[in-house]
């Protein structure tokens, strides 16, 4: 034990003197359920858990600092990094939210467009989810099923934004590109064929499942009025039987043209949590064919100067394209003074942005409401009076992203 | 404890069209030839630890499974302890209020070990140059092999892992203390 | 996107917390905005949580208005609610100062606060009255100063590890 090095925090309850059997057990940061970043410190009797201290932070990479030092547009590759597990919602959340204090109104087809994406990157991030809560459950074989699916949906999205994890794909008034040939024809194959196999045989393999039943059934559960007091939101609250989700009570982008059901949990344990996102992905599916059918013909970039890019062509050959491309990559696009709070409903739940402009092309501030952290801090109710070994599952189920919660 | 390892120097190998080494009928042959064999054994039986953080971890995942597989390089087993790992694997941002947690687990592992930078975060901090991060865990640990990236391809880290197989083979491995 | 709900509920609230001195509803593109004096905060938001149906408290964030509004308190103070029943929101505002940036907890009304005020707390310093645990959260324990003040630099680290004999420490824009 090396005494030099510090303890970067502070516990919330000290070792108890008393001969009464109770031991502390810190769990993390570096331990493979708590995915890197969180540390749960535990007070234990026996293997039964009596307090848990959550402490997240270990991924505080200072988001919100490093905004107010680039421009509007510099921004998009730090907002991607939050969700990091579905970052095109992050991209358009954002995007979104300062296009509403511009007063700018995007296009049909990008609408359309990351209103598809949102939910192809919802897709990813459930895989994720799963394949590592179960994974962590001891499931190896669907944790290999999932990663080959979604390294296929990687690929597929590699294709359109050139990466494959962190895409930088959302633009001020836009996106960054168009379809290219094709992509839609392979979106189809993914859907119909890889999709329903691999997924297929995850239902197969768990959802009756004697042993993961035992493991998920009434662990980690969560009321419907402790999820609402703790903020909780996406498949945490809806698991407890609340049918709330930001795309059917307040819609936006076009997710009011579209059909889709909000499946809810009873219990709030974590096996409705793997339910709720199961039957999300299905219903994510859905919506994409829809959006593809939906699809328009058209530009993908509203044609304001305010924050479009002119035509490279334009700026070679002409004074005020050439002034009008250096001013937005120097200065930034000019948003007007002002605040907003835009919130799209993130793979986990209400993800918000608060953007504060005092009317240049940097922001004053810019807030991220994350959905991650808001559960953190709702962790505890469902680990305290679990055993050690629910920890594992419960942790998972909640599906913290380190780079969102701690931003 | 951060004693430079002894490295005997890149000499073609014995046969080769590029050096002419003399078959000398010394001691060091046998040195030599167990530390081709010790490093063969060791480049092929890697126990990552995976210190994940961050979205580096997403390409970790996929790295580790079936379409790009380190397991064809006997890098696939992790082992979340330190105590039966060799090559710690940084995956991701390192913040300062991690570092402690990375220089204790680095502390922790037994030698022979090996440091991979997975990903520009660990390399150098990445695009978060600001009061939070760690600018390169190279600054608290020695670091063996960095692997850039913003996640790096799945293909790239199969090409740091097999650079590091390059670098343990060439290695002076001891294993006993002292002149063998 | 309606927004006919913002003309509706505008009214309601104005009406609701016309008692409360110095309180101000506006009707802004997206929400809402109440803005009162720090020390009805408590009461307001209990207001708006049991009559009015803000059940959840979605965010408590600080904004730092150092330099640009003279004779102004320097601190902005958000939260925002939001209604499960109606999808209705509204945002509270209060200035502090640097003085004394000192305003209510929520705990008691609302768990979601507790994460929430501590990450506040440690980047502004704000202290939020009534709030027993205000540790640092994103931070670390022995980091000196908040970081989301305009005044700190953005390049000053803290580190918590020494750095490795004989290796430079990395080039700063900032002072060290």
């Amino acid at each position: 034990m090396n005494a030099r090095l510090p303890n970067p925090v502070r516990a919330a309850f000290e070792p108890s003197n008393e001969d009464d059997g109770r031991v502390i057990v810190n769990i993390g940061p570096s331990h493979p359920a708590t995915h890197g970043t969180v540390q749960i410190i535990t007070e234990l009797d026996g293997e039964k858990v009596l307090r848990a201290d959550v402490h997240c932070g270990y991924l505080h990479r200072g988001f919100e600092k490093e905004c107010e030092a680039h421009t509007w547009h510099n921004l998009i590759p730090y907002v991607d990094r939050l969700n990091y597990c579905s970052a095109l919602i992050n991209d358009f959340a954002y995007c979104g939210a300062v296009e509403q204090l511009m007063g700018i109104q995007i296009t049909p087809r990008t609408r359309v467009l990351r209103t598809l994406l949102s939910e192809y990157s919802r897709i990813a991030d459930h895989i994720t989810c799963i394949a590592a809560g179960l994974m962590e459950l001891g499931a190896m074989t669907a944790f290999l099923y999932l990663m080959t699916l979604r390294d296929y949906i990687y690929e597929h999205l590699a294709d359109l934004t050139g990466a494959r994890v962190t895409y930088s794909y959302g633009r001020i008034g836009g996106l960054a590109r168009d379809l290219p040939a094709g992509w839609l024809q392979r979106l189809d194959h993914i859907l119909s064929v890889e999709f329903e196999t691999y997924v297929g045989r995850i239902h197969g393999l768990m959802d009756r499942n004697r042993i993961f039943i035992d493991r998920m059934r009434r662990v980690g559960t969560l009321t419907q009025a402790q999820a609402v007091s703790y903020g909780c939101t996406g498949p945490m609250l809806r698991s407890t039987g609340l049918a709330r989700d930001l795309r059917r009570d307040a819609p936006y982008l076009a997710y009011a043209d579209l059909d889709f059901d909000v499946p809810t949990g009873i219990l709030g344990d974590n096996y409705d949590r793997y339910v709720v996102r199961m039957r999300e992905m299905d219903e994510s599916v859905h919506m994409i064919r829809q959006c593809v059918d939906l699809l328009p013909a058209g530009p993908i970039n509203v044609d304001d100067p305010r924050c479009s890019f002119p035509d490279k062509g334009l700026v070679y050959g002409e004074i005020e394209s050439l002034i009008n491309h250096f001013k937005l990559v120097i200065d930034g696009p000019r948003v007007p003074a002002g605040e907003t709070y835009l919130a799209h409903e993130g793979a986990n739940g209400e993800l918000g942005f608060y953007i504060v402009s005092t009317g240049e092309g940097r922001p004053w501030r810019v807030h991220c409401r994350a959905p991650s952290f808001v559960h953190m801090g709702a962790t505890h109710l469902m680990l305290e009076g679990g055993q050690l070994a629910d920890v594992v599952p419960t942790f998972g189920s909640v599906n913290m992203i380190g780079g969102e919660c701690d931003r | 404890m951060n004693a430079p390892r002894a490295t005997i120097p890149i000499a073609p190998a014995a046969g080769s069209a590029g050096g002419a080494v003399a078959k000398v009928p010394t001691f060091d042959v046998f040195t030599t030839r167990k530390d081709e064999i010790v490093g063969w054994a060791r480049k092929f039986s890697i126990f990552p630890y995976p210190f994940v953080t961050a979205c580096c971890g997403m390409e970790f995942m996929s790295v580790s499974s079936t379409i790009y597989d380190t397991d064809r390089f006997g890098a696939a087993l992790p082992r979340f302890t330190p105590r039966q790992s060799d090559l710690m694997m940084v995956v991701g941002t390192i913040t300062h209020k991690q570092a402690p947690v990375l220089r204790r687990i680095y502390e922790q592992m037994c030698e022979p070990k090996w440091v991979m930078a997975f990903g520009v975060c660990a390399t150098s901090g990445g695009f978060y140059d600001n009061y939070a991060v760690l600018q390169g865990i190279d600054l608290i640990i020695p670091v063996d092999v960095y692997i850039p990236g913003c996640p790096p391809r799945p293909e790239t880290v199969i090409d740091g892992i097999m650079q590091l197989q390059d670098k343990i083979a060439r290695q002076h491995h001891v294993i006993l203390k002292g002149e063998f | 996107m309606d927004t006919g709900w913002i003309d509706r509920l505008a009214p309601r609230l104005e009406a609701a917390l016309a008692a409360v001195p110095g309180t101000a509803v506006q009707r802004a593109a997206d929400m809402p905005v109440v803005e009162l004096p720090a020390a009805h905060i408590f009461d307001a938001a209990r207001t708006l949580r049991d009559d009015f149906g803000f059940v959840m408290l979605v965010d408590v964030t600080a904004v730092d208005w150092l330099g640009r509004e003279p004779g102004r308190p320097r601190f902005d103070v958000v939260w925002h609610l939001r209604s499960l029943d109606a999808a209705e929101r509204v945002r509270l505002k209060t200035r502090v100062d640097e003085a004394a940036p000192e305003v209510p907890s929520l705990v008691p009304l609302f768990g979601s606060a507790a994460f929430m005020e501590r990450e506040c707390h440690e980047m502004f310093g704000i202290r939020f009255a009534g709030n027993a645990d205000l540790r640092p959260i994103l931070l670390y324990e022995g980091f000196a100063g908040h970081p989301l003040r305009k005044d700190y630099d953005i390049h000053h680290e803290q580190p918590l590890v020494p750095y490795r004999d004989g290796v430079a420490p990395p080039r700063s824009r900032g002072t060290p």
